[in-house]
């Protein structure tokens, strides 16, 4: 029985792996393959498909797009979250409660709703089709998420922290950035990490308010016909990079998100 | 160089979290915060330290009214309870960070830091994390940082109370040493009224919001002012009960009598015993036999702490040895009566022990 222990967990990480694979597989197949036979494995490995991705600018610039959106929104997020996470963890104030309930429920609404006012607003004051402009939209439902989980890391650092600086001498401002923030760094990761994702993951606001100057990599992967028919090992090996950032970023976040967890706000 | 607060007074809304307190702490003692959880005594802390601004009165430090002056300019430093370190900072740089912030040169600072962390015995462990140091070493380093600078005032919020018993002990014998030499006003707060009786200096009792009492720790624990006081400072709690005095008699019922201090007049009164001076052994022929329902008997290695309802009062009996009792048993306890304060209907002292002090009858 103890041996067999392996087992159940072998065959969850196998179904959780297997279309994974399929992807990765496929990028390494020529198109023909893929249509034309059942194949565990590519037959005639191809590189052809990364070569096209990172020599045509119409897909290589899809990922700079998305890559600086992103950045730029976690940037604005966090930064955007700090202070107003360090007012909702410090101080009592008329309607504090309320407030941040109602930043979170900004996260409730589906993006769709937001598509139509947005677009409207970004080309009436000449935002549209920038970076800027999706990595605003993003902040919607991303700065009431970084509040959410750094106000949680930062009321697990004692108020008595902060008087003890300013008795020491320290200024506002020293403190927050000398002491403060460091000592809420695995928060700032944590924040980082969601906020990178689900700007990475949101398509719909990222597709209706950008057109060709900062058009995202997943809207460049929906046009899947082009003249030439159905272009699957590309589209496959567009879909398997697309992953690689997120991975890149959970690498570096894994012993925060860990701890994240453990103080119960992620 | 003394800390004086004049009507000084706290309230957040409706609430009030201090009264009105006058209250004038001098150099070169400690003057103890003596308080239950929730009496006030890390507000008046954050007050004296201007963390924050009293809603009323003055706070005046040499001379001078420092009311509302931010707590950077204030040269005080501070050490909490749970223990409070820069956790990005290694031990050296979190006892060195008050002198860096205010400028200080390099080899003076490494001077001092060398010099505070030898004497709080943490010089081996500077170039660790905070985390990575026991409790102990925790607050010391805590300590060395808020002794590294000349302040002139150092506040002490229950700095031992979330220790272990031994390091407590073994911290509160150096607690003397390191202030010895210092020119500044110290404050010291505890829940523990043996821990007043053993710093000495003087005592202030809170209750409630309010300094009830305020003197040298010796006489606020043999005369304190009011019932309030002597409950503060009491552990395990004082033994309370009403009696009645006639003809220089003092009656806890009917049948239960002894002569009553000669300076009391006729009338009703709050008898309080500390538990101590009940006991399960009569040593003495005039100690008072009280009948008992024991409600519980707990045996602390040499010492029995023995519960007990008597007369409709609950009652705790202190003792040397072991005692023990079953849970509901009926017993007889005697009381010291020699040994009872007396406080009149409004809860003013009207007359202390005279006994076993050192002093006579006479000297008093």
């Amino acid at each position: 029985m103890i041996r067999m222990r392996w087992l159940v967990p072998t065959f969850y990480i196998l179904f959780l792996m297997l279309p994974i694979y399929w992807l990765v597989s496929m990028s390494f197949k020529t198109t023909n393959e893929i249509l034309g036979a059942f194949t565990l494995w590519p037959q005639n490995p191809t590189l052809a498909n990364y070569r096209t991705i990172f020599t045509d600018p119409s897909w290589y610039m899809g990922y700079v797009n998305s890559i600086s959106y992103v950045t730029l929104n976690t940037v604005i997020s966090v930064s955007a979250a700090l202070p107003a996470a360090y007012a909702f963890s410090r101080y009592r104030f008329l309607g504090d409660k309320h407030l941040f309930f109602w930043l979170l429920t900004n996260r409730m609404a589906p993006a769709a709703v937001f598509a139509l006012p947005f677009f409207q607003l970004y080309s009436a004051i000449g935002l549209f089709d920038t970076y800027l402009a999706v990595a605003l939209a993003h902040t919607l439902f991303n700065v009431p998420l970084a509040v959410w989980i750094l106000e949680g890391f930062m009321s697990g650092v004692p108020k008595q922290l902060d008087e003890t600086a300013y008795i020491d001498g320290y200024s506002f401002w020293r403190f927050f950035t000398r002491i403060f923030i460091p000592t809420i760094k695995a928060g700032i990761g944590v924040a980082a990490f969601f906020c990178f994702m689900f700007s990475w993951v949101e398509l719909l606001l990222a597709k209706t308010l950008t057109a060709v100057a900062a058009k995202p990599i997943a809207a460049t992967m929906t046009k899947t016909a082009s003249s030439s028919g159905y272009e699957l090992g590309l589209l496959a090996a567009a879909g398997t990079l697309t992953i690689i950032p997120g991975a890149i970023v959970i690498y570096f976040v894994r012993n925060y998100i860990a701890k994240g967890f453990a103080l119960g706000r992620v | 160089m003394t800390l004086e607060l004049r009507q000084v007074g706290k309230a957040i809304g409706p609430e009030v979290h201090i009264y009105p307190t006058d209250l004038l702490l001098e150099p070169g003692q400690f003057n103890i915060l003596l308080g239950t959880t929730l009496s006030g005594k890390t507000t008046l802390m954050t007050l004296m330290a201007g963390l924050e601004k009293p809603t009323s009165g003055q706070i005046w430090f040499n001379g001078r009214d420092v009311t509302g002056e931010a707590v950077q300019k204030r040269n005080v430093s501070m050490v909490y309870q749970q223990f409070i370190n820069y956790p990005n900072f290694d031990v050296y740089e979190n006892i060195a960070s008050p002198l860096r912030v205010a400028r200080l040169p390099e080899d003076e600072i490494r001077k001092r830091v060398t010099h505070i962390s030898e004497l709080l015995r943490i010089s081996q462990m500077l170039d660790r994390r905070p985390d990575e140091l026991s409790g102990g070493q925790q607050q010391r380093c805590a300590m060395a940082r808020a002794l590294v600078k000349d302040s002139d005032l150092i506040l002490l919020d229950e700095p031992l109370a979330n220790l272990d018993f031994k390091l407590r002990e073994e911290l509160r014998e150096e607690l003397p040493r390191l202030f010895a030499e210092r020119d500044c006003v110290v404050v010291y707060a505890t829940t523990e009224p043996t821990e007043a009786l053993l710093l000495g200096g003087a005592t202030a009792t809170l209750h409630e919001g309010r300094i009830t009492d305020f003197g040298p720790t010796e006489r606020v624990y043999r005369e304190p002012v009011d019932l309030n006081t002597a409950r503060v400072f009491s552990e395990p709690p004082m033994n309370l009960a009403t009696v009645e005095i006639s003809n220089g008699v003092c009656r806890l019922t009917e049948t239960l009598s002894w002569p009553a201090p000669a300076i009391l007049s006729d009338g009703k009164y709050t008898l309080g015993l500390r538990p101590h001076h009940v006991s399960p052994v009569q040593v003495q022929a005039d100690w008072v036999p009280v009948e008992s329902t024991i409600k519980v008997a707990e045996l602390a290695g040499s010492e029995s702490i023995i519960h007990f309802e008597s007369y409709g009062n609950q009652w705790v009996s202190l003792v040397h040895g072991v005692h023990p009792f079953e849970t509901g048993a009926a017993a007889v306890l005697y009381a010291d009566m020699a040994h009872a304060f007396y406080f009149s209907p409004d809860g003013k002292l009207s007359a202390a022990p005279t006994v076993g002090y050192g002093r006579t009858k006479e000297g008093n």
